[in-house]
């Protein structure tokens, strides 16, 4: 199976759904013509014109609010923000229209719009581009929220995004765009709300989306190596909808659950995972769920220490370990 | 309190017969000018109906209506001038004073009054409530809670239109009050920017709420469209005549040419900005009663239809007593239709759940 960055990932499924469906256009921040902030959109101007790629001005609260009419029209745009971090300047349109439309409108109109970008840290850009909202954006009841960690998981989920009739709002991270993955040649799909046993294990559930997959997996490593540990690792690859019944199913079968997010803890995605854990697995579980998250404060720039501030193997491997012990 | 800078519209003719002779006004039937007349009428009475409900009781004792009531009294000559324009490609979206533009596109009273009340029977299944009426069937998007907030919106459904190769435009209504967001400007820019077929209406009633346009707003509104290179204009909302033979030629451009315009409509509301307030603070009553008198929109438009011969005193009696009827008819509707149920509650929230036939998707969409 030929191997593929997280970046081609993406962009092939861009290509392959503007190619699919005349009514998918892709709009963003220098998606066109400077062939995309990251290169993720790169060659897709070239490819399908700029009726289909269209460069947008900065005015993220504009051309969101544009993507959201236009999709209500049949469109569907798959809007680029350069960081989700710029959610905040079309909060009122991504959480107030985008999610609240069908509602309001009694299950009238649709928004079947896609937003996409990265959203993390560990780049050493401050707080400003450092966000990661997923927890904030899936608390909108009408709106659906991916994190993909792998290539694979990437280009089968955005493809699904793409075709889905509610707004999906589609975190990548800048960090695993250059990581290469086996992406099969032939057309897949992976359904939203599908979580992925990316490692199986008797000892611990590690349960993490994001690029923390990429560490926790690692660590486990470790762990079967060294310590004779085995991990299972859950990657949720969809926050909402949220398929609990994998997480479940493996609490059960390993008794102890680590929680791994690249997001501050307070009402994070790990505080829901944990209401429901012990909600529906109580009696399972062998010990308190453990949970690992950013440290909180705001992304602190210096580089050495962001690195601290993160998830990363040093702080998981520990984290397993305490909860072993 | 003077409410404006410069009282552009007493600079007009009293009687502006000669926008009666635009083409798109002359080439109107009797029937056309009595129905533009009948709209106008049905608006205000439907409006004072649910105003009436607003502040009374039902059967039990309880509000018939909650949370806000914005009412379009005196602003009929602007929703019903241009919801009257609509072709089969042309879509409007409007913020929260959204009573008149659902019933100028043609939206059924007993489901508007419904959804006021709060009924499964209303327009939105007592979803929305005042603030967001819907009907995109007949082109009509909303119903928008935040200032402004429906700009972008209608911005996108200009450059749906003409992505979708369609002749056609949308007007993206907005209030005075709108013209300081962030939002509306970035709009701006975007529909000049990509030539889209958007023509933005101000409807100036004034008061941003309950600050005047003098206390809250620098320079003139629409000219600030100048910035962006797009085409404006102003014009009196007191005057459906007016109102069409300005936004016609917008609409065509728009149509045509796929250019925005802003049109800034002078207008007036006779009611508080919600039934909330008071209307006690910021402006006189002797305002309100001089606007009344003298460029209330229905009586204008009565006077021009009875000169024309086009309506007599009696008709026009007949078209009231029947907008009262219609009114009343609506609120008996809301009143005796069921609320929705708490199983309504997660209904409409995806689109996938409201069709689990056609789920693609896995996992748990609700957390309750």
């Amino acid at each position: 199976m030929p191997q593929i960055t997280y970046r081609e990932a993406v962009r092939h499924a861009l290509a392959e759904e503007l190619t699919r469906d005349p009514n998918v256009v892709v709009m963003g921040e220098e998606v066109g013509q400077f062939q995309g902030a990251y290169k993720v959109t790169q060659g897709l101007l070239e490819k399908f014109g700029p009726l289909r790629v269209a460069d947008t001005p900065i005015s993220e609260a504009g051309f969101i609010g544009m993507g959201i009419g236009a999709s209500m029209l049949g469109v569907r745009p798959v809007m680029e923000l350069m960081f989700w971090s710029f959610y905040s300047v079309a909060f009122d349109q991504i959480l107030n229209n985008a999610a609240n439309v069908r509602y309001m409108s009694g299950g009238q109109i649709n928004c079947p719009i896609v937003i996409r970008g990265p959203a993390n840290g560990g780049t050493n850009v401050g707080a400003t581009h450092s966000h990661t909202p997923e927890n904030i954006l899936a608390a909108h009841p009408g709106v659906k929220v991916v994190v993909p960690s792998t290539a694979y998981d990437a280009k089968g989920l955005l493809k699904s995004a793409i075709r889905d009739n509610d707004p999906v709002f589609f975190l990548e991270n800048t960090l695993l765009y250059g990581e290469k993955g086996e992406v099969p040649e032939e057309e897949y799909l992976i359904p939203l709300g599908q979580a992925d046993v990316k490692r199986e294990g008797k000892d611990l559930t590690i349960v993490t989306y994001g690029r923390p997959v990429i560490q926790s997996l690692a660590v486990a490593e470790l762990l079967a190596k060294e310590h004779d540990i085995s991990v299972e690792i859950v990657d949720l690859r969809t926050i909402r909808p949220l398929d609990i019944d994998t997480v479940l199913a493996s609490v059960r079968k390993t008794h102890r659950v680590l929680i791994v997010e690249e997001q501050k803890p307070f009402c994070g995605v790990g505080a829901q995972l944990t209401y429901m854990i012990q909600a529906e697995a109580f009696d399972e579980l062998d010990a308190p769920i453990s949970r690992l998250c950013t440290i909180d404060a705001p992304a602190i720039y210096s580089p050495p220490v962001e690195a601290e501030q993160l998830p990363n193997p040093q702080r998981i491997l520990k984290a397993a370990l305490a909860l072993l012990d | 309190m003077s409410k404006k800078p410069s009282a552009t519209i007493d600079q007009k003719p009293a009687a502006p017969v000669s926008y009666g002779q635009a083409p798109v006004n002359a080439s109107l039937t009797a029937e056309h000018k009595i129905e533009l007349y009948r709209q106008m009428v049905r608006i205000r009475r439907f409006e004072e109906r649910s105003h009436r409900a607003y502040t009374g009781k039902n059967a039990a004792g309880g509000a018939n209506i909650g949370g806000f009531l914005h009412l379009y009294n005196g602003q009929e000559a602007i929703a019903v001038g241009c919801c009257s324009l609509m072709g089969k490609h042309d879509h409007v979206i409007t913020a929260y004073r959204d009573h008149g533009h659902a019933i100028a596109v043609g939206m059924n009273t007993k489901a508007l009054m419904a959804e006021l009340y709060g009924k499964i029977t209303g327009c939105s299944k007592g979803k929305g409530g005042s603030m967001h009426f819907f009907s995109p069937e007949r082109n009509y998007w909303g119903g928008h809670g935040i200032v402004g907030g429906q700009i972008p919106l209608g911005v996108g459904l200009a450059y749906g239109v003409k992505y979708k190769g369609y002749k056609g435009s949308a007007m993206a209504f907005m209030g005075d009050g709108a013209v300081n967001q962030g939002a509306v400007h970035e709009a701006y820019n975007l529909a000049a920017l990509w030539n889209l077929p958007c023509v933005f209406v101000i409807e100036n009633n004034g008061y941003s709420m309950g600050t005047s346009q003098a206390r809250s707003s620098a320079g003139e509104l629409a000219k600030r469209a100048e910035g962006y290179g797009i085409a404006w204009a102003a014009c009196d909302g007191h005057d459906v005549y007016e109102v069409r033979a300005t936004m016609d030629k917008y609409l065509t451009i728009a149509r045509e040419e796929c250019k925005p315009a802003v049109v800034e409509i002078e207008t007036y509301r006779y009611r508080g900005h919600s039934v909330a307030d008071p209307d006690n603070t910021y402006r006189t009553k002797a305002e309100i009663e001089d606007y009344r008198r003298t460029k209330d929109p229905i009586q204008v438009f009565q006077a021009i239809l009875l000169a024309e011969g086009v309506l007599t005193e009696a008709s026009a009696e007949k078209i009231d007593e029947a907008a009262v009827a219609e009114a009343e008819a609506a609120a008996e509707f809301a009143d005796a239709s069921p609320y929705p149920t708490a199983e309504d509650i997660q209904k409409d929230v995806y689109w996938e759940s409201d069709n689990p036939d056609q789920r693609t998707s896995q996992g748990r969409l609700f957390f309750n």
